[in-house]
């Protein structure tokens, strides 16, 4: 049988080597495209790194939070608009669940489940996590939406595009578009009482400290001390949003 | 504003179960319905027009020119509902000069441009730049002023100058299939992407879009084909609608395959969201996803599109049939997109309830505004059926010159 001789020369051969080579080489020298890892490392903070802790069993529903929370940032009155509110969780001992958050809970809480038919039932304040990797970050197109060196995701109203996508991308339902504004809104730790030295309002407010805040690179912090001596979870730790709020007793009911 | 606020507060009191306060309206209405829709329709129409250059498949020639014409005019409009939606449009330039890179939105702009620059129109005028100037020779007015100006001046037409047009075009179309399918791909990842969100969250949203775009955009090309002989009363190559109809079934089967795959691995992996969305589907969806998508879209288009791969009524009922099928198909993808932009929307990502969808008449978010951008991309199609037609084309006189 008739050997076929290669095509291949040996000029073609090297040619086509070092074009192989060459190509793996200069792909492998690119820098990685932030874009695909932004949810894998938690940007790091040198400063102050704000975290927040709630603690379940202290919170009494009083709503005072969330009350605060719109006078001080002036968030629209209607109850569709809120940067703070408080849920109410009742299991009934059908093991059925009821979640009500009336009006954010500013009004204050009725319990709609007679006593006997309770399990169990708590207050669950909710917020901006101030996720460590967040998807409102990440998603926001033109870069209007940002975390600051201390670890607090804000927005530049002047510069958002009211395109929502970050509402979309929040899995915790934080965020709303002010109808006035058109733009995104959202907590921001009331960061203009921070600069002064002040709580945020909603921490400010609470009347049995179930809320604490401060800074997670301080050893000795509150924010240090509370999760030390409490069993901490967040909400939807599945999704690897980085979620710097913390609740001690935190049910699994809650999402 | 006002009355943005009272319907919100309708809206509060047909919640089911909880939601989150800020989930009670919501954030994307029909006109984000529209942009996927379109963008899918420019997709499938492209992708069906190349399949006549690249792969040589004379028989669809026919459709080729009004293929390239109804995938610009859809183009065209495309970012039109995405920008009337902004909270601020005239903010919208700011995507493209300070693209956030790690969003999927921000690179939009550029894939839109790339698309509409770099491969619609250098295809369409590779395509008719001997015919524009040989039009601007055989017309007057402004008619051939347009013609002048859209062939930017240029008046060779020598084979020498035409082989290399035919060339480059050859060449655009095949950079442009691969676009096509980034172009849609990518639009399926802005929803696939959202992981807070289990309804869009999975990796085979941009295939399942990229697929469902092309079946919306054949269908389309299809109907225009079949709307456009019987105005300009002309009769129609059979063989050439025959085709595109088992291209049509082929795309549909492996639509509803990868939709299926889907579902049926939602079903059996049954994650934590499989309650709420069980409920979605069969309640507040079950109308749109089980009724306009599944059995006017899907079923019945692919049970009569495969009858008709074997049994082949007369031309006529045939045509009758492709138009029928055409139009079911493509009120069956506008329901697909509903029922991924509202269905990913209607239940709370507290998975504790659901929320409803109002839409009004009128108003910027109003069906009649979503009207207008879906019959907008008709008219542009007129108009450019008008200055560039098809079938005027210069095919079978190649040695045509003018002065």
């Amino acid at each position: 049988m008739e050997q076929k001789k290669s095509k291949l020369s040996r000029r073609g051969f090297f040619k086509a080597g070092s074009i192989i080579v060459g190509g793996i080489a200069v792909a492998a020298a690119f820098t990685p495209f932030d874009g695909i890892l932004f949810a894998t490392e938690p940007p790091k903070g040198k400063g102050k790194w704000y975290g927040i802790g709630i603690d379940i069993n202290k919170c009494i529903g009083c709503g005072k939070c969330a009350n605060a929370c719109k006078l001080e940032n002036n968030v629209p009155k209607e109850p569709f608009y809120f940067r703070s509110w408080v849920e109410q969780y009742t299991i009934k001992n059908d093991g059925s669940i009821l979640v009500e958050s009336p009006n954010g809970g500013i009004d204050g809480f009725k319990q709609t489940v007679p006593d006997q038919d309770i399990f169990k039932s708590f207050f669950v304040p909710k917020m901006c996590n101030h996720c460590a990797k967040s998807p409102c970050v990440q998603v926001c197109p033109v870069g209007a939406t940002f975390e600051t060196p201390e670890g607090i995701v804000l927005v530049d109203e002047n510069y958002c595009i009211g395109c929502r996508y970050c509402v979309q991308a929040c899995p915790y339902g934080c965020r709303f578009i002010n109808p006035e504004k058109g733009t995104a809104e959202k907590c921001t730790l009331c960061i203009h009482r921070l600069e002064k030295g002040l709580q945020p309002a909603c921490f400010e407010v609470c009347p049995t400290e179930a809320r604490i805040f401060g800074d997670l690179n301080d050893p000795g912090s509150k924010i240090n001390y509370f999760l030390k001596n409490h069993t901490c979870m967040v909400i939807k730790p599945n999704l690897n949003t980085g979620a710097k709020l913390y609740y001690n007793a935190l049910s699994s009911e809650v999402r | 504003m006002v009355q943005h606020i009272q319907d919100l507060y309708e809206v509060l009191s047909k919640v089911d179960g909880y939601v989150y306060p800020n989930e009670i309206e919501l954030n994307w209405s029909i006109l984000i319905v529209l942009y996927p829709y379109i963008t899918g329709l420019v997709a499938g129409a492209f992708i069906l027009a190349s399949l006549e250059r690249i792969f040589n498949l004379h028989v669809l020639r026919p459709t080729y020119g009004i293929a390239l014409l109804t995938a610009l005019s859809f183009m065209l409009v495309a970012t039109m509902p995405l920008i009337s939606h902004l909270g601020k449009p005239f903010r919208a330039y700011e995507i493209m000069i300070t693209p956030h890179l790690t969003s999927a939105m921000a690179i939009f702009g550029f894939v839109y441009l790339w698309y509409l620059m770099v491969v619609l129109l250098l295809e369409i005028w590779f395509d008719y730049r001997r015919d524009m100037v040989v039009w601007a020779g055989e017309t007057k007015g402004l008619k051939r002023f347009l013609y002048k100006v859209l062939s930017l001046w240029t008046t060779d037409i020598s084979p020498k100058a035409v082989a290399l047009d035919k060339k480059l075009g050859y060449i655009v179309t095949v950079i442009g299939v691969p676009s096509a399918f980034l172009l849609h791909g990518y639009v399926g990842f802005i929803f696939g992407s959202i992981k807070a969100n289990p309804w869009w969250s999975t990796v085979l949203m941009p295939v399942i879009f990229l697929f469902s775009a092309i079946v919306s955009g054949i269908a389309l090309v299809m109907l225009v084909y079949i709307v456009l002989t019987r105005i300009r009363k002309l009769s129609i190559d059979m063989a050439c609608l025959d085709m595109i109809a088992s291209y049509l079934f082929y795309i549909l089967i492996m639509d509803f395959v990868l939709e299926g795959l889907d579902q049926i691995h939602r079903i059996y992996e049954a994650e934590e969201s499989f309650e709420v969305l069980h409920n979605l589907v069969f309640g507040r969806l079950f109308f749109t996803l089980f009724i306009m998508q599944g059995l006017f879209g899907t079923v019945i288009p692919l049970l009569t599109l495969g009858t008709l791969q074997f049994y082949k009524p007369k031309a006529l009922i045939r045509k009758g049939i492709y138009l029928v099928v055409s139009v079911l198909i493509l009120v069956g993808i506008f329901f697909m997109r509903w029922n991924v932009v509202i269905g990913g929307q209607l239940f709370s990502k507290s998975f504790y309830g659901y929320t409803t969808f109002k839409i009004g008449l009128i108003g910027t978010e109003g069906y009649l505004m979503a009207a207008v951008w879906l019959i907008v991309p008709f008219l542009i199609l007129s108009f450019l059926l008008w200055l560039l037609p098809p079938w005027k084309k210069h095919e079978d006189d190649p040695d045509v010159q003018v002065n």
